[in-house]
């Protein structure tokens, strides 16, 4: 086996863990789908390389499927969205990004430390991302915690899907066929859902704000 | 390492190609700017041109001016033509990076900026204040930073010293470290942050209220402008040095056979032309931000390096 194959996987991981970084710190909405795409074409490069290192034919349809779904139908629907909404250049006051990007640290040391021990029991290829995995994962559930507009926490969401895929490529070389068609067509439907409602609320209150919701009663 | 005919030989190659080599990187940066934003660029040799006018005009001095002022600029370029060479850029046989090691070239680089924030301090004028207050801010920002990255690729090789770091990186077997991936993200940053180009500082500004570098010096004249003017093409130099030897060090020569030496210096010139239009279009590409947005800025630099480290210990064990 070539370590350097190895090395580059684990490379891989570590510029998936910098583009989840980057989404959080990021304010704009369209930059975000961007880093999205970008991140999901990481992921299909890295689910490629780990199926071809292990012989895995079936990790290279669920890498086509990946890059059928979250590089081109994903971030074709959320720019569709963006578009007939007109929140292109919608900016997001967020909370101090420098505050989130210390509480994000603080995650990936605690996901490393998560990931180190059961690293130690696994035998695969990529064990050492499993962490990183992990970290991904953490970081864009802070990521739908933090923001206040409906889109950012779709993209977050998004993003933990490709955390977990990471997650499960790396330890387990890939979950089983019909599992990953289960969470493909979940998460397709979930952001045909989920786009359905951004209109509904918006046309509800005439912003994207998801704290409108908060209120129950009309006062 | 001993100190032989070869290491001085290299390292007084060294010191002298920084000293030619520098004002060309600038000028070479700043033709490439004006050529991708469509404006009829300065010669190459521009900077040059520059130097020699500025040498030959009498330099005014302030009449408040006390000795700090006057001798800012020659402990400035001192600092800068120190830094060039302890950082390997054709041999790592340099004896002086057995009494400099990558902490001490981040001290270089502070202790030049405290001096020249200092002299603008000195006068009196607020905008030399300004520009100090500026320039210490950033640059307490970006040293944590650039500290990081030099850990991060220290790690590596278990040294502080850069000649062992290039040696490592450049002439173990071929290994890709994720961590250095991070840390050259992060040196990016600190880079575009310390030599004042476009997302913090814009260098070819002359609007007060949004000038770093040239606030600091603008009551400097003849000798001493072009002395810092020198100085500030080193320190793009340098740091353009220190990011070839960390992120790109294939080319350098060993220190047993200083004839690869030869071969360095080619592979050099052609390594600073790429990443001089490389930073050209990183500058043409991105807007001038927020003053008050550069604290975040850097922060991420920071935070990303720490998390470099984090994936070298992660990746590592």
């Amino acid at each position: 086996m070539n370590p350097l194959l190895g090395q580059f996987i684990n490379l891989l991981g570590a510029v998936l863990l910098m583009l989840a970084f980057a989404m959080i710190s990021q304010r704009r909405v369209l930059s975000l789908v961007h880093l999205f795409t970008l991140q999901g074409a990481v992921l299909v490069v890295a689910t490629a390389v780990v199926g071809y290192a292990t012989a895995q034919p079936h990790l290279f349809i669920s890498a086509a499927l990946t890059l059928v779904l979250k590089v081109l139908l994903i971030p074709n629907l959320l720019h569709r969205v963006i578009d007939r909404l007109e929140v292109r250049w919608d900016t997001e006051p967020l909370l101090n990004i420098p505050t989130t990007m210390l509480i994000g640290i603080l995650l990936v040391i605690f996901a490393f430390n998560l990931g180190l021990p059961i690293a130690r029991f696994s035998s695969t290829i990529a064990r050492g991302t499993l962490g990183i995995a992990l970290a991904c994962v953490l970081l864009s559930f802070m990521m739908m915690i933090t923001r206040a507009k409906a889109i950012p926490q779709v993209v977050g969401f998004l993003s933990m899907e490709n955390g977990l895929f990471f997650a499960a490529t790396s330890a387990t070389y890939g979950m089983p066929m019909v599992v990953e068609l289960g969470i493909a067509l979940d998460v397709l439907i979930g952001v045909l859902i989920l786009g359905v409602f951004m209109f509904q609320i918006r046309e509800q209150f005439d912003s994207l704000d998801i704290r409108h919701l908060e209120r129950l009663k009309e006062d | 390492m001993t100190l032989g005919w070869t290491g001085a030989l290299s390292q007084l190659l060294e010191i002298v190609l920084a000293l030619a080599l520098a004002p060309l990187l600038t000028g070479w940066v700043n033709q490439c700017r004006a050529w991708l934003q469509n404006k009829s660029a300065p010669p190459l040799l521009q900077p040059y041109y520059l130097l020699h006018k500025l040498f030959n005009k009498e330099s005014v001095l302030a009449e408040h001016a006390s000795p700090l002022f006057r001798s800012a600029p020659y402990i400035v370029f001192g600092c800068m033509t120190l830094a060039c060479s302890i950082i390997p850029t054709l041999s790592t046989d340099l004896p002086l990076t057995l009494a400099a090691d990558a902490i001490a070239l981040v001290g270089l680089f502070a202790l030049a900026r405290v001096f020249i924030s200092l002299a603008a301090m000195d006068i009196g004028t607020s905008f030399g204040t300004l520009g100090a207050r500026r320039e210490m801010l950033i640059g307490f920002l970006a040293e944590p930073a650039l500290l990081m990255v030099l850990f991060c690729a220290s790690l590596i090789s278990t040294s502080t010293s850069l000649a062992t770091i290039v040696e490592t990186l450049a002439h173990r077997e071929l290994a890709i470290y994720p961590s250095l991936a991070f840390a050259g993200v992060a040196f990016t940053i600190v880079s575009l942050a310390e030599n004042a180009r476009v997302p913090v500082d814009n260098p070819a500004t002359h609007l007060e209220l949004t000038m770093v570098h040239e606030a600091l010096i603008l009551e400097y004249s003849g000798r001493h402008l072009a002395l810092i003017e020198w100085a500030a093409s080193l320190k793009l130099f340098a740091y353009s040095c220190a990011g070839l030897a960390l992120f790109c060090p294939w080319g350098i020569a060993e220190a047993h056979a200083p004839l690869e030496m030869l071969l360095a210096l080619p592979a050099l010139a052609l390594k600073l032309a790429i990443g001089g239009a490389a930073l050209a279009t990183l500058e043409t590409l991105s807007a001038k931000m927020r003053i008050f947005r550069v604290p975040e800025f850097l922060a991420t630099a920071f935070l990303l390096a720490v998390i470099g480290l984090l994936v070298h210990i992660l990746l590592g064990s």
